[in-house]
């Protein structure tokens, strides 16, 4: 095993051009346990940790760019009103000294599909910047995760930061295991509302051979919003509404049994998530737009 | 490889370090720092959390390779850590000395250890930070294997938040298992450990 | 630093100045405090030697297996690799261990019998060389037949786990499969149904737990110039480790020397062998020092588990409330190696059925033999599954009468004076239900906290917590309670003794007592009373512990509950022998001088010789001079006798122990999520030597009984028998947020069989919390729930 130190972002290209078969380690949190349990042995080791720039991140108008290594823990902490969604994901990440290390590009790059951050920014929408000495792209986060564990990266390519939309409306991510802290996901959900837009997005994780969205019922959610003047009006979503919503979002999953959980179970929940989100964001976009109360009737 | 980093305020040098070791065997294995507890090694248990350039990690999860030309405080530096932050407004360097160890236990060591004359709280004679201080008081410790990392993390807390509520403890301890105490003295430990802290200000 | 004086650890108002501070009944604090929060206390992981090497064993990668062949010659040939072992290469003719049976090899002899099992040992330089060799050993498997429940135990043409069985049960169990029976019948079951007016039964399946203690299984083994091996390791046994370890290494018991290196928990997973042969064996083979230390995938594998198990209970009842009959059957899997499984069948027998009155009983217990993991011994052993599902079937029957549940218990409840159902009188107090009013009577912690925090909700309050899951919806309150009983100290005969030696001299003018005894302190706080017996029975301030090792006798295992009743009981009775011995060398030396040493009720307070009207005689420094009484004795429990093996009659155990919890739950009844609110909790302790020792093994266990009730299990794969979730990640236990407050009420109703009146209290928390859980659980959602752990399937129907 040969341990490369890069100094810079360039250095790094360089050397995964060099050498495709490096696995970059940032945070360490998952390539980590690997090592420790003798599961894997990559012949490099590209450590990301002295290039500054991916721990930094920018508010832009309308896109933040997040760099790929910036801890959850900064992210919670700084990003609440921006990036509600990835914030609320970023809080239910393993334990506060995981959230220390670990960033969004040890997700994506690891692309599990039980990975924390997933749905939240598959519903707030962002496209993921790889680079290579060959150049850089924006790969849309709908066209990022391609199988288990699989992403768009080519060998040579390593993730700098995702672009992410800045929230217009409310966000919400719940993940459902069973301990209270430090768990993986058996199932995640995540719900974005973008009143600027008139849509809804939302993203599944664990529940899926990749994270995914929901996209049936986002389309669904859609149309009855449209339908009932519910953007303008805020009145109450309808029972009806959600329960629709719920069914679909339970729909689009694709879960297994494992040892976490079954996949009945994953697809239950997840549809209880997705109602239960619908209601929260909906009430807190309710409250923000100042409507009145009304509606409720 | 070789490896350079400072410790617990003294400057360190690891030698043939296999790449794909972790920083807490670094600790344990190569510096004689065995304090930082090897009881999960995947970021599940909190027994080896550090302070990485000030904040606390799993030590396990840190390949060696990263912590070059970095500051780290292990369980050994902990209250000379406190003392430089009590005295000078943050934790820095521990003077020379401290819990700097320079190797691991040694069988005759092993041997010699006794519960000496008189309870813990006198502290025998060393200087405590009130963290663990509190922790013996309270009856926080019984074997002891998830203590190390709990008064790195738990430290860290009274650092950020000098009046946290039972929520806010729990909430930051939540990566840190214990199997013994059922933490409820653990819980009583940090809350003195506040109330300390109020005092003394 | 030895003559540090002590400050006192809080004054007491009611005592004289000349009382002896630091004594029982104090909460003192522990000796290794200051040592465990600095970091310095040596765990056995921690460790190190000059020149040492790393040992590693490589496992077997299927349940149940004949070893074709074995070919090492690519690790041996590794640079830095320094020894490969496997079964041929064993020094002595005894080549198997165990705690009762010894049926567990050393290294598999051609044949594996469960999911990682060791095969052969590597030392290497580094612990990855190690690795990596051991991944080089080359080992061709044909696979068996899989014995995995009791239908394929005992179906006829079931393969043999263990062929040509000749152990003392082997002549009486209906089955080679069958480790051990135990019926116990007392009373005329088929009579007594005929009183009753509502019959309940259950079927009840309880996981497999780990005791998840959290420093791996490690050690250092360092060869001696005289051939034989000093051996630094984590155990619960030092004396019943080197009866098993010397004779596989063909060594006498005296070139076998064993410390009691730090113990990062035990919980009962340290009573078997683990590392500790391998690392003499390979430290032998190499003539170097070698340090062996599982993480954490390994050290599931490591140790045995509690018994997964299956109960059938049958319960009648009068209508006015009354239990007329109990039968059940308990069918433990003890997996492929025998361990403490004889003894559990024991426990989980003579306490299947509760703290209850209960004339007309039949009852039976077996432990299978099978591929799934070795069980054996963990807190509770054997009567935390049968807690699980009796206390179940109270509440079944409280509500099939229409009666408040625990009034019925109430109604049920044994006291002094009750006959078990093996004719064993209970000869000292029985609190049941005073423990049960107790934990009722306490004030129900306030609803909807989440909501106390201000504006909107504390997800940490909710069940979820963090993962933020709900706000409130789906949300029902559950309040359930259980009771259990567990015995204390080793049973059915076993002649359990515990040894202590004491040391009194005078060093720098004050006299110091020196307790050395072999107990294993694995965190119970064994040493922090021993200090304080000594400086009771003894009136000196400063007590010295010397370390645990096999330089001195037997201290028995710390599990059962035992410690502080033998070796505490052990160092008291110590303690009396060196106080007489010092008295009488007081009478021979100043005896002239005044006639209270002839006539007059001697004490040791405070340093000195009193009388019991208060008078000091002489400094104790003064007697002693420059001479030391230094006496090694052992002391015994009152004798058990054996279950007899038809009728199951016996007066089998030492003192029974009682707990009783309430539990309130909230659940998420959508998503079948559990946050526990409180769990609240009364034991009688007899006499609390150390009340804030007391208070959190109270704690410690009854968070491990929370545990089961709601996420711990090792799932084992039933058509392959490995285990799937052998990690943090997978095996989980509860995190700070997942534990609730546990208030704890502690009765002190002497036993007068036991020294000070105490009575074990480790195990019986861990009894009644998971009971009380699954009855919180029950009452909130409705559902039966007859088995542990619950996961958020069987709350939702998913399963």
């Amino acid at each position: 095993m040969d341990f490369l130190r890069p100094a810079s972002w360039e250095e790094a290209l360089a050397a995964k051009a060099e050498y495709p078969t490096a696995v970059p380690i940032a945070g360490g949190t998952d390539i980590m346990v690997e090592i420790n349990f003798d599961h894997r042995r990559p012949e490099y080791l590209l450590d990301l940790n002295r290039i500054e720039l991916l721990r930094e991140w920018e508010v832009g108008e309308e896109v933040t760019e997040l760099g790929a290594s910036v801890p959850y823990t900064q992210i919670m902490e700084n990003l609440r009103g921006t990036l509600p969604g990835l914030a609320l994901a970023s809080h239910t990440v393993a334990s506060p000294q995981i959230r220390n290390r670990g960033g969004v590009g040890g997700n994506l790059g690891c692309a599990s599909p039980a990975g924390d951050s997933h749905p939240a920014l598959l519903a707030a929408g962002c496209s993921v910047e790889v680079e290579s000495v060959r150049g850089s792209r924006l790969v849309p986060i709908d066209e990022f995760y391609t199988g288990v564990k699989r992403n768009a990266l080519a060998a040579d390519e390593l993730i700098k930061s995702v672009h992410i939309k800045n929230a217009t409306g409310p966000q919400q991510y719940s993940k459902v295991g069973t301990r209270n802290a430090m768990v993986i996901a058996v199932c995640g959900f995540g719900l974005a509302l973008h009143p600027d837009t008139r849509t809804v997005r939302t993203g599944i994780a664990s529940a899926a051979p990749t994270p995914i969205r929901a996209k049936a019922a986002e389309e669904f959610l859609n149309a009855a919003l449209e339908e009932g003047g519910f953007w303008e009006n805020g009145k109450v979503i309808t029972p009806s509404i959600a329960k629709q919503f719920a069914a679909l979002a339970s729909a689009a999953c694709n879960p297994i049994d494992d040892v976490r959980g079954t996949a009945k179970y994953r697809r239950h929940a997840v549809g209880i998530l997705a109602r239960r989100q619908l209601v929260w964001t909906w009430e807190q976009y309710r409250g923000t737009t100042g409507r009145p109360l009304e509606g409720a009737a | 490889m070789r490896v350079n980093f400072t410790v617990n305020g003294r400057q360190q040098e690891a030698d043939d370090v296999w790449e794909g070791e972790s920083l807490l065997y670094v600790l344990r294995e190569r510096l004689g720092l065995p304090g930082s507890k090897n009881a999960c090694e995947q970021g599940e248990c909190g027994s080896c959390t550090v302070r990485l350039d000030g904040v606390p990690v799993c030590s396990c999860l840190v390949a060696a390779g990263q912590v070059e030309g970095r500051d780290v405080v292990t369980v050994e530096g902990l209250a000379d850590f406190a003392k430089q932050r009590a005295e000078h407004g943050h934790g820095g360097a521990c003077a020379a000395g401290g819990g700097c160890g320079t190797k691991g236990v040694s069988t005759d060591e092993a041997k010699r250890w006794s519960a000496r004359p008189g309870d813990s709280r006198t502290g025998e004679g060393v200087e405590l930070s009130n963290i663990q201080q509190a922790f013996i008081d309270a009856g926080a410790v019984q074997c002891g294997f998830c203590t190390p990392g709990l008064l790195v993390q738990a430290d860290e807390l009274l650092e950020r938040n000098a009046d946290p509520s039972d929520q806010d403890i729990r909430e930051a301890l939540s990566g840190n298992l214990c199997r013994c105490t059922g933490y409820e003295k653990i819980l009583d430990a940090v809350r003195l450990a506040a109330a300390r802290q109020g005092e003394a200000l | 630093m030895a003559n540090t004086r002590t400050t006192p650890s809080g004054t007491p108002t009611n005592v004289t100045q000349k009382h002896t501070r630091g004594g029982i009944g104090e909460s003192t604090l522990r000796p290794d405090g200051t040592l465990k929060v600095t970091g310095e206390f040596a765990y056995s992981s921690d460790m190190w030697h000059e020149d040492m090497l790393w040992g590693q064993t490589l496992r077997s990668t299927v349940a149940h297996a004949e070893i074709v062949s074995i070919d090492v010659s690519e690790a041996l040939a590794m640079p830095g690799v320094y020894s490969v072992l496997t079964y041929d290469d064993l020094p002595a003719e005894m080549k198997n261990y165990g705690l009762e049976i010894q049926d567990t090899p050393v290294l598999a002899n051609g044949r594996v019998r469960h999911h990682g099992e060791p095969v052969a040992l590597v030392a290497a330089d580094h612990p990855e060389t190690a690795r990596r060799a051991a991944a080089k050993i080359k080992i061709d498997y044909r696979e068996l037949p899989l014995v995995t429940d009791e239908a394929s135990a005992l179906a006829a043409d079931a393969p043999l786990v263990h062929e040509g069985r000749d152990d003392h049960h082997a002549g009486h169990v209906p089955h080679p499969n069958i480790v051990h029976r135990q019926p116990i019948i007392r009373g005329n079951v088929e009579e007594a149904r005929k009183r009753a007016d509502v019959i309940v039964e259950g079927e009840y399946t309880f996981g497999m737990q780990d005791q998840a203690f959290l420093g791996p299984e490690s050690g250092l083994a360092v060869p001696g110039e005289d051939g034989g091996v000093d051996l630094y390791v984590a155990t619960q046994w030092l004396h019943s480790d080197l009866k098993q370890i010397a004779p596989v290494l063909g060594l006498p018991e005296e070139k076998v020397r064993m410390t009691l290196s730090g113990v990062g928990g035990a919980f009962g997973g340290r009573e078997d062998i683990s590392m500790q042969i391998h690392a003499c064996l390979l430290a032998l083979a190499t003539n170097k020092p070698v340090k062996i230390v599982y993480n954490r995938f390994e050290s599931f594998f490591g140790h045995v588990h509690r018994h997964p198990a299956k109960l059938h209970y049958e319960h009648g009842a009068t209508k006015d409330g009354k239990l007329t009959h109990m039968k059940c059957r308990i069918v433990l899997d003890g997996g492929a190696y025998a361990s403490a499984s004889p003894a559990v069948v024991g426990n989980a027998s003579s306490l299947s059925v509760g703290p209850y009155v209960l004339d007309d009983v039949d009852i039976e217990a077996i432990a299978l033999y099978t591929n799934n993991p070795p069980c054996g011994a963990m807190r509770g052993f054997g009567a935390v599954q049968a807690c699980f599902a009796y206390e179940a079937q109270m509440d079944k029957l409280a509500a099939k009468l229409g009666m408040d549940p625990v009034e019925f218990r109430q109604l049920n409840a044994m006291e002094m004076g009750t006959v078990m159902p093996t004719g064993q009188v209970v000869d000292s107090p029985a609190p049941v239900a005073e423990l049960l009013r107790r934990v009722k009577a306490r004030p129900l912690p306030p609803e909807r906290q989440w909501e106390s925090a201000g504006e909107g909700a504390d997800v940490r309050a909710l069940p979820g917590g963090l993962s933020n899951t709900t706000h409130g919806e789906g949300v029902v309150r559950g309040v359930g309670y259980a009771v259990g009983i567990k015995n204390v100290g080793f049973s059915e005969g076993f002649d359990d003794y515990s040894t202590a030696r004491v040391r009194l001299e005078v060093i720098n003018g004050e006299p110091v007592a020196m307790v050395h005894t072999a107990m294993a302190e694995v965190g119970q706080g064994g040493v922090t009373v021993h200090a304080q017996i000594a400086r009771t029975e003894l009136g000196v301030t400063q007590v010295t512990i010397h370390p645990a090792d096999t330089q001195v006798g037997s201290a028995g295992s710390t599990s059962a509950s035992r410690q502080t009743y033998m070796t505490g009981g052990a160092v008291k009775n110590t303690c009396e022998h060196v106080r007489e011995a010092l008295l009488e060398m007081g009478r021979r030396k100043n005896g002239s001088y005044h006639p209270a040493w002839a006539h007059a009720e001697l004490l040791l307070e405070g340093g000195k010789v009193v009388t019991d009207g208060g008078e000091v005689l002489a400094d104790i420094a003064d007697i002693l001079e420059d001479e030391a009484i230094d006496l090694e004795l052992e002391f015994r429990h009152r004798p058990t006798v054996p279950f007899d093996l038809k009728t199951g009659q016996g007066d089998g155990h030492v003192q029974y122990t009682f707990a009783a919890h309430r539990a309130v739950v909230e659940v998420d009844t959508e998503l079948g999520l559990v946050k526990v609110v409180e769990l609240a909790t009364a034991q009688d302790v007899g006499k609390a030597l150390n009340m804030l020792s007391v208070v959190g093994q109270i704690q410690g266990g009854t968070t491990q009984g929370l545990g089961v009730a709601v996420m711990e299990e090792i799932i084992v794969d039933p058509k392959t028998a490995k285990v799937r979730n052998p990690s943090f990640t997978d095996y989980l236990i509860p995190t700070i947020l997942d534990t609730p407050t546990i208030p704890v009420d502690v009765l002190e109703l002497a036993d007068p069989n036991a020294p000070y009146g105490l009575r074990g209290l480790g195990e019986a928390p861990t009894l009644s919390s998971t009971p009380a859980v699954l009855a919180a659980i029950r009452q909130a959602t409705g559902l039966e729930l007859n088995k542990t752990p619950i996961r958020p399937e069987a709350l939702t129907g998913t399963l």
